[in-house]
Order: C-alpha cells, then sequence, then structure tokens
C-alpha cells in the first residue's frame, strides 16, 4: 500500500504515479490522505488500481477513470467519474453536480445525495444513488442505468434516449420524451443486481421504471415545442 | 468565474478570530478570483444616532486628514475615524443622508462604499492575498464577514467594479455568475431613482435589491422577486446587520457549498476554502438548493 499526503505532494504527483502504473504496475493499493477538496484527483486513472481518497475531493474525481476502483471518503464537487469508461468509483458522502457525465462505462455509486444535472449524456455507465438526485438529471441519457433510491428533481430524463431510469421516491417533473413504463420480470432483475453489486439494502419492486417515449428521435414539426 | 465565501459565527467566543479564520478561506479562492478581491465585515457596531461610513478613494495618498477637518466644520457633528490603507471608517453623529449630502460636495471623488450601524467594505484591485494584506484582514473582529474574489467577465477590472457591492444600510451583495438583462434593468432603475457608479452587471443586482428593500420588501421577498427580475446565472451571498444570506438561481450553474457547526456557519464557491476552518471535519457540509434562499441571523441586539 502506498500512501500520497497532498499536505506535501502535489495532484500532479498523485496523477502522475498512478498514470505510472499502467507502464510498470508497482502497487496495486493506494491511499490518499489531506484531499481537502482539491480538484482533479485521481484522474485518467488507466490500470486496475485502488484508490482509497481520505476525505473531501474537488472537482472533476476519478474522470475519464478505465479499470480502477476509487472511493472517495467524503463528499466531492462537480463532474466527479465523468466520461468514465470503465471502473469503480464509490463516494462515501454526498456528490455536486453534473456526476457521471458523459461516461461510457464502469460503475458510480453516490452513498448520499446527487446535485442537479446527475448522469448527464451518460453513454452507458451505471450511477446507483442512495440518496435523491437535483434537477435536470440524465438529460440526454444515452445508454446505461440510473438508480436513485430518493427522489428526483425537476425534469428528470430530459430529452431521453436509451438510459434506464429507476426511482424509488417521488419525481418531481418528468422532462421532455422521458415517461414512467412498466416493470417487467427483466427490470426487476436488473435493478436488484445493480443495487446489491452497490451494496444497498432495497427492494427492487419498490422502484418504478422511467424510460424514453422515443417521441423526439428525429425532428418532427408536430413536436416543435417539445424540444 | 468569481468565488464567493462567507463566515458567520455562532459562538461569539471567536469573534476576535474573525479576520484570522477568514483570511485562508478568501486567499483559497484565488483561482476563481485573481484580479480583484473585497469583503464586508460586521461588528464595532456604532450607538444610536451615529452612522458608520467606509470611504475609499483612488490613491492612498489622499489627504483624508483634511476632509474629515471640512466634513467636521461643516456638519459640526461628533466623529471619530481611522485610515487604513486607501479606504477610511468613518464614525459620525449625524443622518446618513446628511453625511453623503456633505460628502458629496465636499469630496466628490470619494467613492462611499457602504454605510450603516455595523458594516464596513473593503476592496480593490490585486490579488486576494494583496487585498487581505493591504488592510490587515488577519486582525479583524468581527461577528460575521463575507468576500469576494474577482475573475472580470462583464465589465472592466476597477475597484469601483469589485465586490461587494452596498446595497443599504448594512446589507451587501457578493455575486458569482453573470446578468445578462443588467442593461436594461440599470435604466429602468436609474428612472427609479438609483445610482450606479460603473457598467458592472453586479451592480444592478444590488441596486435592484436594494430598490426592492426601499420599497418595503422584506429581504426574503426581495431575494424571490430577484429570481425573476434578474436573468442570468447566479449565486449570491448577501451580507446583513445580524447575518448573511446565500441564494442561487434556478438553474444553478454556479457552485456553492455549505458547512455548519456549533460554532460557525461558513459558505463558499468550492469546499477547498472551508478547509482551513477548525472542526469542518466534522461539520455538516451540503449543497444549498436552487432557488432557495437560506438566511442565519442572530437575534438583534
Amino acid at each position: 500500500m502506498k500512501t500520497i499526503d497532498l499536505s506535501n505532494a502535489t495532484v500532479r504527483d498523485l496523477n502522475q504515479a498512478l498514470h505510472d502504473q499502467v507502464k510498470q504496475l508497482e502497487e496495486r493499493e493506494w491511499v490518499v490522505t489531506h484531499p481537502n477538496g482539491a480538484h482533479n484527483l485521481a484522474v485518467g486513472v488507466n490500470e486496475a488500481v485502488s484508490v482509497d481518497i481520505q476525505g473531501h475531493a474537488g472537482y472533476y474525481c476519478a474522470g475519464m477513470n478505465q479499470k480502477a476502483s476509487i472511493t472517495v471518503h467524503g463528499n466531492v464537487g462537480v463532474g466527479c467519474a465523468e466520461n468514465m469508461m470503465s471502473g469503480y468509483v464509490r463516494v462515501k458522502g454526498s456528490a455536486s453536480q453534473a456526476a457521471g457525465a458523459t461516461a461510457h462505462g464502469g460503475l458510480l455509486v453516490i452513498e448520499g445525495d446527487a446535485g442537479a444535472r446527475c448522469g448527464i449524456s451518460m453513454k452507458g455507465v451505471d450511477i446507483v444513488v442512495g440518496g435523491s438526485i437535483g434537477h435536470m438529471s440524465c438529460f440526454m441519457g444515452q445508454a446505461g442505468r440510473l438508480v436513485v433510491c430518493g427522489d428526483a428533481g425537476d425534469a428528470l430524463g430530459d430529452s431521453l434516449y436509451e438510459t434506464r431510469i429507476y426511482v424509488k421516491g417521488t419525481v418531481e417533473s418528468l422532462g421532455s420524451d422521458c415517461i414512467a413504463k412498466e416493470m417487467r420480470a427483466e427490470h426487476i432483475e436488473e435493478l436488484q443486481a445493480l443495487l446489491d453489486r452497490a451494496g444497498f439494502n432495497q427492494k427492487a419492486a419498490d422502484f418504478k421504471r422511467y424510460g424514453s417515449a422515443r417521441q423526439l428521435y428525429n425532428f418532427k414539426v408536430d413536436n416543435a415545442s417539445a424540444y | 468565474m468569481c468565488g464567493i465565501v462567507g463566515l458567520y459565527l455562532k459562538n461569539p467566543a471567536l469573534e476576535s478570530q474573525l479576520g484570522a479564520l477568514f483570511e485562508p478561506m478568501l486567499e483559497a479562492m484565488t483561482d476563481r478570483g485573481p484580479d480583484s478581491a473585497g469583503f464586508a465585515i460586521y461588528g464595532d457596531e456604532v450607538p444610536d444616532g451615529w452612522v458608520k461610513l467606509t470611504l475609499q478613494a483612488t490613491t492612498e495618498d489622499y489627504d483624508f486628514k483634511a476632509l474629515v477637518a471640512a466634513l467636521e466644520g461643516t456638519l459640526g457633528a461628533a466623529l471619530d475615524w481611522f485610515q487604513n490603507a486607501s479606504a477610511i471608517v468613518l464614525k459620525i453623529k449625524a443622518g446618513e443622508a446628511t453625511v453623503r449630502a456633505a460628502l458629496a460636495e465636499l469630496a466628490p471623488t470619494i467613492r462611499i462604499m457602504s454605510a450603516g450601524k455595523s458594516i464596513e467594505i473593503l476592496k480593490g484591485m490585486g490579488l486576494p492575498k494583496e487585498i487581505s494584506e493591504r488592510f490587515g484582514l488577519k486582525n479583524m473582529q468581527g461577528s460575521h464577514i463575507i468576500g469576494h474574489t474577482r475573475m472580470a467577465t462583464e465589465s472592466a477590472v476597477t475597484m469601483e467594479g469589485s465586490h461587494p457591492f452596498s446595497t443599504g444600510a448594512d446589507l451587501c451583495l457578493v455575486h458569482n455568475g453573470s446578468l445578462s438583462n443588467h442593461f436594461r434593468l440599470r435604466q429602468e432603475l436609474r428612472r427609479e431613482g438609483i445610482n450606479f457608479d460603473t457598467e458592472n452587471d453586479t451592480e444592478v443586482a444590488a441596486g435592484y435589491l436594494a430598490w426592492r428593500l426601499q420599497q418595503g420588501d422584506s429581504l426574503k421577498t426581495a431575494l424571490d422577486s430577484s429570481l425573476e427580475a434578474l436573468d442570468g446565472f447566479f449565486t449570491f451571498a448577501i451580507g446583513t446587520r445580524n447575518g448573511f444570506a446565500v441564494i442561487r438561481d434556478p438553474i444553478a450553474c454556479k457552485p456553492a457549498i455549505l458547512a455548519e457547526t456549533d460554532d460557525y456557519v461558513a459558505m463558499a464557491s468550492e469546499y477547498q476554502a472551508l478547509s482551513s476552518l477548525p472542526g469542518i471535519e466534522n461539520a455538516k457540509v451540503w449543497e444549498p438548493i436552487p432557488a432557495t434562499m437560506y438566511i442565519w441571523e442572530r437575534a438583534p441586539a
């Protein structure tokens, strides 16, 4: 196990050391102490290492992650795990806006709440939120699953493509072209698997499913006011 | 981009350390706002019948001593004052309007940064560190303080364009974001008799709040109506005589984070600015909900 103390080392030292593992894997377990809300922690990691960030992180934490397993023992700022390709990111606290934005793969678990625009333009990532999410979440979500154990804010799933959204609590309002859908056996099964992987003691049957009505895929003049 | 920070002490025992606790918060936001900085500090209230003003000159060698002597001669009122770099804090036993009229006559180039019982606004161009050192922030005492680090986008980098902006007696505003309807709104507010010194968008927001409060709105009503009247992005922190308030626009593109312990409530654009506070590890830390006003005030003395 290697510890990088950010009260002595810089963020660049940390990220460079993590990137160097791709050339030669020397250490699988990393601990980051005194993060104090610094931005860009553990960004662009491309090796199956584990990184434990012991405190609050700033913007873009674990962005562009591939293969790595990154845990933040605190809150994260804007854009946590943005554009993640694969791997696993777990936030023990809450996340600010745009968590998991544009992410293509992997699993992002937020134990607390996520702010506005959670999973905006997500392209295949799975996001599981233990608390509630803010407005405009999953805007233009293209693929992947977004699971919310609490409530969702305004305009959930606006202009949605094929992301599947599961919410246990209330939804303040649905965005354009997002509708409630039937929970079939395959949905219960995939949702239960996701909840179990995220380590949340929840029953899939308690959730509702939301998805795209697929009316805005191609421009029709009759729909102009919905865009 | 800009940075905003605020610190409100719940525990009066910390009042002697307000400046020392706040200085690292302001400086932590240097990346968000390196061109100017400022703060509004509350404390050292003047007695009834007195008013406290912060005046700022464009140069440090301005002859404030002569100005104060002339003011004393004109108004014949008891006064007390001290100089801090290019600014002075003037306490005078007279009405605010009387002092403003006398100052407009005697020293038209002097800017009145703030007026009230408690507030002092100090601001200028330069890195946050330069501003805090220029005005000796570290040794200041008080009950609460809000500050701003500026990266100008809408108007010129000048002392007048930096924040906080006064919005009335003991009230001030700092802003992160940009307003798109400030030109039209400024014209409308000028017709209502509100004066503007700059082309700055935040000054218009401050002028709007000042106008609403003059019309008899409570701070909450004024802020709620600002959500309708102001078009653009904003996170505001508002200093009041007894506390401070935070509000974000409904879209909430501009960040804000709040932290509360038994000793204080703190707000900042980013958590980094809170990380130096004592006991922050165990503080309740959360992101304010869009279009929702948060306010902390102690009971008036």
